[in-house]
């Protein structure tokens, strides 16, 4: 590769999983207008990425039967970490994490109450890998990457997975269920400070009768679909503290059960209109994208939050307004998100290599960094920014770098023959071909000094096929390429 | 939930320097002052404990009237005598360990804990028992705080989280707190392994990791984090082949009973730890709570098996009197069971504090769970049960009369009016 624009590489580590050699000169052809273009619109671009799980070229999956991701999760975890290295809608998979992370629901309950097939189809399923075409929340989140977050929040409440995690499948007019009407306000809208507790009680009576049922066979030609129950809703008036309708009444009126699922389409329109969500999305999203380090941009903040309430929600105006702005781009911005675990592996395996690897030994290593997909903590989704980086999950981080490196250090060897006559000189090869924030003096030294310890160095074969793979271990292991 | 623990940053380039002292020099600062050490293991039950569920006032009537399906009854709990007030208590039948050590005087059950206004978010409510201060969440939690007290140099191992993350309560100023979720796991590998060349890359790593760039603090912060995982390497590598004493057996598939095992290791090592964090999860029983022999059932096992196996092993080893655990959780939960014969969040829970230097029993008193009786015990229309023991008050006693810290000072208050535990 000769040139390297930071500029492009700063949008595909942000707006994507990192580039390799070859993914990167794509999108510099393109120029970075045309590239924020065709990451946003991704719709453009054909979705092929999953036929090309299994074949060479790729990095490879392991299970131990027929590799079945709409029914079991492991390999739910694989095609989705596959799907995050390969696809060409880098984007689409980038929002699909971030709103896994803001609608945190996590396969273990949802299996656990259900069973482990019907967990992992109401996970990740396509709806063209399911009985009656249901897609799956990672699919939802997929098909609303850049969507109506209005939309999505409808579709959130409606999703099977969700229903379990909230246990929204058991909210009754008997006894309302408070779990999905207290996290819709508190985390996927306006945020904790904005509602009151009666508003729970209130936004539980309203969502009585979003309910579960189980279709088809009892074998796996059955599954669970969502259904509005109007014997279970709750029919009287629901007052909130807050405006429901725009102009400004705060009362959702009593109606029949049968028009009672309008109480639910009215509270997410009120909530998607707030605008403390507004607010709330943009910070989020300014993290997400822009900078966890310094003082975040208020003019931005206010813009972005502007953007969503006048484009009617659509993430896709407020993704754009992020990408192209000047803090964005701004180069004292590269660099100041901490990555999150899956970001680290996936850009470490494009940058390092990745053919003869399997992604489910990069399933393992996850957990160990605090991330295993599918499985948020809790409601409220990882901890994220400096959270990530404990003792035990930075070792992981190493240690994933080890694992990666041993696994490729036949391709490494060969690929590095007559690239190091001098230790600066590999040094520079590996400086270019990955993208770690720049090492300050002592540092750089310390690298060179690995290279020159226990040897006199001259760049053969059999001393680079040792020095390469340490190195690049050292590398991607060091706190300088934790930064994304 | 805020944004604040996220983007708490640990007090600047100051925080780390000290712990970048040498190894050999820090093993050494460790004995020295582990040898007389007291150590304190806090122990999270994450989601909302129902207390009701473990510690049974179940002769109230109102307690079988209003869950009329997770009702545990008078032949099925542990009976463990009256309480203050003269409410009769059980233990959740699974607890026969804790009944056990109870009955020996070394288990503490703090009833009605909490606090005013009582918030029901699992995040707020973490954050306000994290850093024991319900106006104002952000910030340095109350054992980090604790840890800022502690004359430098202070020891990177002083403190010792079995979970993969930093707790809000254990997020200090100027002490890393290390995450050894698993001490065998914690250990760095090399594509040489089994070679010299393996020994360079650690040793060069290290070096890598040792540099504070003084302009960029992210980058700093995560070198201080690596710094702080080689520096205790070799002595946590020391507590991966811990052998628990005879007939003490840790149960594999329990992952609590195994952190309390690493805590085992590292007490029985003498490497010099004052406080560890233990978490175990499950407790936001909102549906088909199983007290009786479902869910919630499975937990209280787990809490249990896990306890008692760690109360055993460290009797066994002339440990116990060193050792001091306390237990919490967020908040309690709804009196009444909901449609899906689970409860949803309430107000005050219960805290269990046990050891060699607790003085056992039963403190505080059970709610009147009659919704109508106007009772001070309950809040919310009845619905919630109301607290009376303020919860920073038995962080100030463990504070006070066990860490030996100030209580005041760190609390940023006086609560020195706590139960007698200890």
């Amino acid at each position: 590769m000769a040139f390297r624009d930071p500029q492009i590489e700063h949008l595909l580590r942000r707006a994507g999983f990192g580039a390799t050699p070859t993914e990167l000169d794509y999108y510099q052809n393109l120029g970075l207008g045309a590239a924020i273009d065709e990451l946003v619109d991704f719709t453009r671009i054909a979705d092929d990425v999953d036929s090309k799980i299994g074949t060479p070229g790729y990095v490879g999956t392991t299970s131990t039967g027929e590799f079945s991701p709409s029914t079991v999760i492991n390999d739910a975890r694989q095609r989705w970490l596959f799907r995050m290295t390969h696809s060409k809608r880098p984007l689409q998979e980038k929002m699909a994490l971030f709103w896994h992370n803001h609608f945190a629901t996590a396969y273990s309950k949802v299996s656990g109450n259900t069973n482990t097939l019907d967990g992992a189809r109401m996970m990740n399923a396509k709806a063209s890998e399911h009985p009656a075409g249901i897609r799956g929340q990672l699919q939802l989140f997929r098909d609303f990457a850049t969507g109506n977050f209005r939309d999505l929040l409808v579709e959130v409440a409606k999703d099977p997975a969700m229903l379990v995690w909230l246990d929204g499948s058991t909210n009754n007019k008997l006894k309302p269920q408070e779990n999905f009407a207290r996290e819709i306000m508190e985390l996927f809208t306006m945020g904790v400070g904005f509602y009151t507790e009666p508003d729970v009680y209130a936004g539980a009576r309203v969502f009585t009768g979003w309910n579960l049922q189980r279709s088809g066979g009892a074998d796996a030609s059955g599954y669970y679909r969502f259904v509005y129950n109007a014997g279970a809703h709750e029919t009287t008036a629901k007052e909130f503290s807050f405006p429901i309708y725009s102009d400004g009444s705060r009362t959702i009126p009593a109606r029949s059960a049968a028009d009672g699922m309008q109480d639910g389409l009215d509270l997410i329109d009120a909530l998607a209109r707030n605008p403390e969500t507004g607010r709330r999305l943009a910070r989020k999203l300014y993290a997400f994208f822009v900078s966890e380090v310094n003082e975040p941009d208020e003019q931005l903040i206010n813009q972005v939050a502007q953007v969503y309430q006048q484009s009617g929600f659509s993430m896709a105006a407020v993704l754009r307004t992020i990408l192209l702005s000047r803090a964005f781009n701004a180069p004292s911005n590269h660099f100041t998100r901490y990555s999150w675990p899956v970001e680290f592996v996936v850009r470490a395996m494009k940058e390092v290599g990745y053919a003869g690897f399997s992604v489910n030994s990069a399933i393992g290593p996850l957990i160990n960094m605090g991330q295993q997909l599918f499985e948020p903590p809790d409601v409220a989704g990882w901890d994220l920014g400096q959270t990530w980086f404990s003792t035990g999950a930075m070792l992981a981080r190493m240690n994933f770098a080890a694992t990666l490196t041993q696994n490729q250090k036949n391709n490494i060897a060969v690929a590095v023959r007559g690239k190091g006559p001098t230790p600066e000189a590999l040094l520079s090869f590996y400086l270019d071909q990955l993208t770690p924030l720049d090492y300050d003096r002592p540092a750089y030294d310390d690298l060179l000094g690995y290279l020159r310890e226990s040897v006199t160095w001259n760049g053969s074969d059999a001393q680079l096929a040792v020095k390469a793979p340490g190195l690049l271990h050292l590398i991607v292991g060091s706190s300088e390429y934790q930064f994304v | 939930m805020t944004l604040t623990r996220r983007d708490f940053v640990r007090g600047g380039v100051s925080a780390f320097t000290l712990s970048f002292a040498a190894p050999k020099f820090l093993c050494d600062l460790a004995l020295a002052q582990g040898a007389t050490s007291r150590n304190l293991v806090v122990v999270y039950l994450s989601g909302g404990n129902d207390s009701l569920s473990m510690v049974v006032p179940f002769t109230d009537p109102f307690y079988a009237s209003r869950r009329p399906s997770i009702a545990l009854t008078a032949g099925q709990v542990l009976q463990i005598g009256k309480d203050s007030a003269g409410n009769l208590i059980g233990l959740h039948p699974r607890l026969s360990g804790l009944k056990g050590i109870f009955d020996q005087g070394r288990l503490a059950l703090i009833q009605r804990t909490g606090y005013e206004n009582s918030s029901r978010s699992h995040f707020q409510g973490t954050d306000i028992w994290s850093t024991a201060s319900p106006a104002f969440t952000q910030g340095p939690g109350w054992l980090g705080r604790y840890l800022d007290t502690i004359p430098a140099p202070v020891d990177p191992l002083v403190a010792w989280n079995t979970t993969g993350q930093l707790p809000h309560s254990l997020q200090a100023n100027l002490v890393g707190v290390p995450a050894i979720p698993s001490p065998a796991a914690y250990a760095f590998n090399s594509p040489n392994a089994g070679t010299a060349e393996a020994l360079n890359e650690r040793t060069f790593a290290t070096r890598i990791s040792s540099h504070v760039p003084v302009n960029k603090p992210h980058l700093a912060f995560v070198n201080s984090t690596a710094h702080e995982a080689f520096a205790t390497l070799d002595r946590v590598a020391s507590v991966a082949t811990y052998v628990p004493s005879t007939g003490v057996t840790y149960p594999a598939n329990n992952g609590f009973a195994q952190a309390l095992k690493a805590v085992a290791g590292a007490l029985s090592r003498g490497i010099g730890t004052r406080v560890f964090w233990v978490q175990t999860g499950g407790y936001d029983t909102h549906a088909g709570q199983g007290v009786q022999a479902g869910g919630y059932a499975a937990l209280m096992s787990t809490l249990n098996d896990g306890l008692t196996a760690f109360y055993n092993d460290l009797n066994n080893q002339g440990l116990l009197s060193q050792t001091m655990i306390l237990q919490f959780s967020e908040f309690g939960r709804r009196i009444q069971e909901n449609a899906s014969n689970g409860t949803d969040h309430g107000a005050a829970s219960i805290m269990l504090a046990m050891g060699g230097p607790v003085r056992g029993g039963l403190y505080g008193t059970a709610p009147n769970l009659n919704p109508n009786s106007g009772s001070p015990t309950l809040e919310n229309g009845g619905n919630d049960v109301h607290y009376e023991t303020d919860f920073r008050s038995v962080y100030a006693r463990v504070i006070d009369n066990w860490l030996g810290g100030d209580s005041t000072k760190i609390l940023g208050g006086d609560f020195k009016n706590g139960p007698n535990i200890i």
